[in-house]
């Protein structure tokens, strides 16, 4: 009789243990902790270093789009499913364009400015839809936009079709680089600590049920009056620094790809994780460039990436790594057997 | 003045009169028990009184004012708490941070009465309520707690919130005769700290223990009032629930 084996899994013994004292007492515990929150952080600065100026380009535009990611994963944790991210980007981007345009102001100012301008038209944009709970709240979110673009194309404002071009650019790939990965560090460990604090858990009781936040005596509008807020204007800021990036802004910042990619990026990273949708923004972002060079093929190619990935890990990539990471596994004997069920 | 008095209250669901001018009146300090077959109206009641609904007509007097179509989170404030016949609680968060949402409440900030840290507190509150501390319990996720502790979960929102008025929809649905029999001194620790109790509720017997006055409700309308005593040997209540005459 052969002795059957299974694999066993067991948590590592180091634990942080309560959510502000941490119990650790060697370096070992301490890398533990500190090396998977340090390694990307560091791993991306040397990158932006010794990668080609090509590259460095892609990167900003992947440091964009992780935050967009951050953003829809965010708003989607407190209930707020989007599909339509495009709004608030096209609409931080028009408003930090339209400041350095028609009122010259300068980048340092317009970014700022256009955020927080943006966010608040974005929010008065959704203010209407907050009755509305699931999939008719995406749905909306998927309408607007489409709607604004088509009004920017027919009454011809902020340049109509043609856009508005000539902005103030950044003063070069180094400053770019920094306040991109700046800002997406700050989105990234600030969005996680505010899901994390006490105040953040009514966020997370959003979704949940909103109607026992609503027994808890908290206006259930009130609350995701914020969580627009906080989501939207990180959009907004990603909309304002690519008009500038790019020197221009036009309709094509309501194009749905803007909503797409957020999701995408969630979807294979794992959503409700925050960690999650970077990874996958840091996975896709640059994937799709450099499958440039299968030509018209590579639309193709991304899908069928996409939906492996998908299907063989659901979970999404990032919860399956910090398994990986937090976990032993190992084959052990199981002398009475394997019980089938 | 009467603390709770609802005036001919009223709610349709389309053609259907959910609720049909429904009027009554609860004492200070007393436990009133809603009791009806399925589809009677209880739980319409209880949304129009916490806010949950809007009655089409009709008044709540609570303390002298009138309540009916406020916000639900404005009535909690005002002291009405409430539980739900499905336990609602926050499945992604462990037991005890579900109750730091509500002492995040406005109420709690006003009463002033909460001091210390909200995680602290919250465990104090959990531990009255049966979640014993030294096991792991209120520090596991809310999603894997079974159905009882979920039940005394509800039960300790209202009690985080302070409620001056608490109505419990169905809180006993679903437990075990044992964990009934932990849960109605509680209810009647409640009172005696003066506390006014609605209970909705399917287990009689258990009820009628504990509660001062019945209100029997039969397809929208209020057919008998009582206390327990006088309320089983209604003939007309016998008839709403076993569709008989006896």
């Amino acid at each position: 009789m052969s002795i059957e084996r299974r694999k066993e899994r067991i948590d590592r013994p180091i634990k942080a243990v309560t959510d502000d004292i941490f119990c650790l007492s060697s370096i070992r515990e301490i890398a533990y902790l500190v090396i998977p929150r340090m390694l990307p952080v560091l791993g991306l600065l040397l990158l932006a270093f010794f990668v080609p100026q090509y590259w460095r380009k892609v990167m900003v535009i992947t440091f964009v789009m992780g935050m967009m990611a951050l953003s829809w994963d965010f708003m989607a944790s407190c209930g707020l499913t989007s599909l339509g991210q495009a709004l608030f980007f096209a609409l931080g981007a028009y408003s930090a364009g339209a400041m350095n345009h028609y009122f010259g102001l300068p980048i340092y100012l317009s970014i700022p400015l256009g955020t927080i301008i943006g966010a608040i038209i974005s929010t008065a944009c959704i203010y209407p839809t907050l009755g509305l709970r699931g999939i008719y709240f995406s749905v909306v979110t998927l309408i607007i936009p489409l709607m604004l673009m088509r009004i920017v194309e027919t009454t011809g404002i902020f340049g109509g079709t043609e856009g508005i071009t000539g902005l103030s650019p950044f003063p070069g790939i180094i400053v770019t680089m920094a306040v991109s990965m700046i800002a997406l560090w700050l989105t990234f460990f600030g969005l996680r600590r505010l899901i994390d604090s006490d105040y953040g858990h009514i966020f997370v009781a959003l979704k949940d049920n909103d109607r026992a936040v609503e027994a808890s005596g908290l206006s259930i509008r009130w609350f995701k009056v914020q969580a627009i807020f906080i989501g939207s204007g990180v959009c907004c800021f990603s909309g304002a620094f690519m008009t500038h990036y790019y020197m221009s802004i036009g309709m094509s910042a309501f194009a749905i790809d803007l909503s797409i990619f957020p999701i995408a990026a969630s979807v294979v990273g794992g959503m409700g994780t925050l960690a999650g949708p970077l990874l996958g923004a840091i996975i896709l972002g640059p994937l799709s460039e450099a499958l440039r060079a299968f030509g018209s093929y590579r639309v193709v190619i991304y899908a069928a990436l996409l939906g492996t990935f998908i299907v063989t890990l659901p979970e999404g990539l990032f919860p399956y790594l910090a398994r990986k990471y937090q976990q032993i596994e190992r084959w052990v004997e199981a002398p009475g057997g394997i019980s089938e069920d | 003045m009467e603390y709770l008095k609802i005036e001919k209250l009223r709610k349709t669901f389309g053609g259907v009169v959910a609720v049909d001018d429904v009027s009554f009146e609860v004492e200070q300090g007393t436990l009133l028990g809603i009791i009806g077959p399925n589809g009677s109206g209880k739980t319409t009641t209880v949304n129009l009184i916490t806010g949950f609904l809007t009655p089409d007509s009709g008044k709540v007097l609570f303390k002298g004012r009138d309540i009916a179509g406020l916000r639900a989170s404005k009535i909690t404030n005002l002291g009405v708490g409430r539980t739900f016949q499905m336990v609602k609680p926050f499945y992604r968060l462990p037991a005890f941070k579900n109750l730091v949402v509500p002492l995040f409440s406005p109420r709690v900030k006003k009463m002033g009465g909460h001091f210390g840290e909200k995680d602290t507190l919250a465990l104090d509150i959990l531990e009255d309520i049966g979640f014993e501390r030294d096991s792991a319990v209120p520090y596991k996720p809310a999603s894997i707690l079974p159905h009882g502790y979920l039940k005394r979960l509800e039960m300790a929102r209202v009690i985080a919130l302070q409620s001056e008025l608490i109505v419990f929809d169905e809180l006993y649905s679903g437990l075990t005769l044992a964990e009934v029999a932990t849960i109605s001194p509680m209810i009647e620790k409640l009172i005696e700290a003066g506390k006014t109790i609605i209970m909705v509720e399917h287990r009689l017997k258990e009820l009628f223990k504990i509660a001062h006055n019945v209100m029997v409700l039969d397809q929208g309308k209020k057919i008998a009032e009582g206390t327990p005593k006088e309320i089983m040997k209604q003939p007309s209540v016998k008839k709403a629930y076993l569709g008989v005459e006896l």
